[in-house]
């Protein structure tokens, strides 16, 4: 039931192709992990939907395999 | 015809002015994401109405599609959805949490 962060980068990298990714293995247990998504996809858009955005992404995943993902989402400066 | 669970999460929405979905309940949170958001929640002297996901299967998973949002806890402010843990914690680390509650007219003095 784990998910490896590269799964993870790889899925946001192709709904995101500009993306900057940072991922953080937050436990090391390959199951909490906190992102940092900054993508000019996401500008001018709420939280709410930049978020939402990231987990259909994840097709699914997210609260399933994917158990603990701490999103930051924003448009480059 | 509306789904019936819908239904019943639109009526559990509009019960009170912040409403949580989630995990346990305020006293004993079940999960550290729904703990957090209640603390926020008491740290900003907001009264809320909460609701144990996990004593209804219907509503757990019809929060999700209902809200497309995978997760829970989930936070509405006067029938609007604000967000999950991340976002909750964003908002109230920033100030836009309690900037929020004050536009849409939550009274923030209720003692913890």
């Amino acid at each position: 039931m784990a998910m490896p962060a590269s799964e993870i980068e790889a899925l946001i990298k192709a709904a995101f192709p500009d993306a900057q990714i940072t991922i953080e293995d937050l436990a090391g247990d390959n199951d909490h992990f906190a992102a940092t998504i900054i993508s000019e996809a996401f500008r001018g858009m709420s939280r709410v939907r930049q978020h939402q955005l990231v987990y259909a992404a994840l097709k699914g995943n997210m609260g399933g395999a994917l158990h603990a993902l701490a999103l930051q989402t924003s448009a480059p400066e | 015809m509306e789904d019936p669970v819908f239904a019943e999460i639109k009526s559990k929405i509009d019960a009170a002015p912040v409403v949580l979905f989630m995990k346990g309940n305020p006293m004993f949170p079940q999960c550290g994401f729904s703990a957090r958001v209640v603390q926020i929640l008491k740290h900003s002297g907001v009264s809320f109405e909460s609701v144990n996901v996990l004593e209804d299967p219907e509503i757990r998973d019809g929060i999700k599609v209902f809200s497309d949002w995978p997760t829970i806890p989930q936070l509405y402010v006067k029938g609007e959805f604000v967000g999950g843990c991340d976002i909750v914690t964003e908002m109230f680390q920033s100030g836009e949490l309690q900037a929020l509650l004050a536009e849409k007219g939550v009274s923030q003095d209720a003692s913890a």
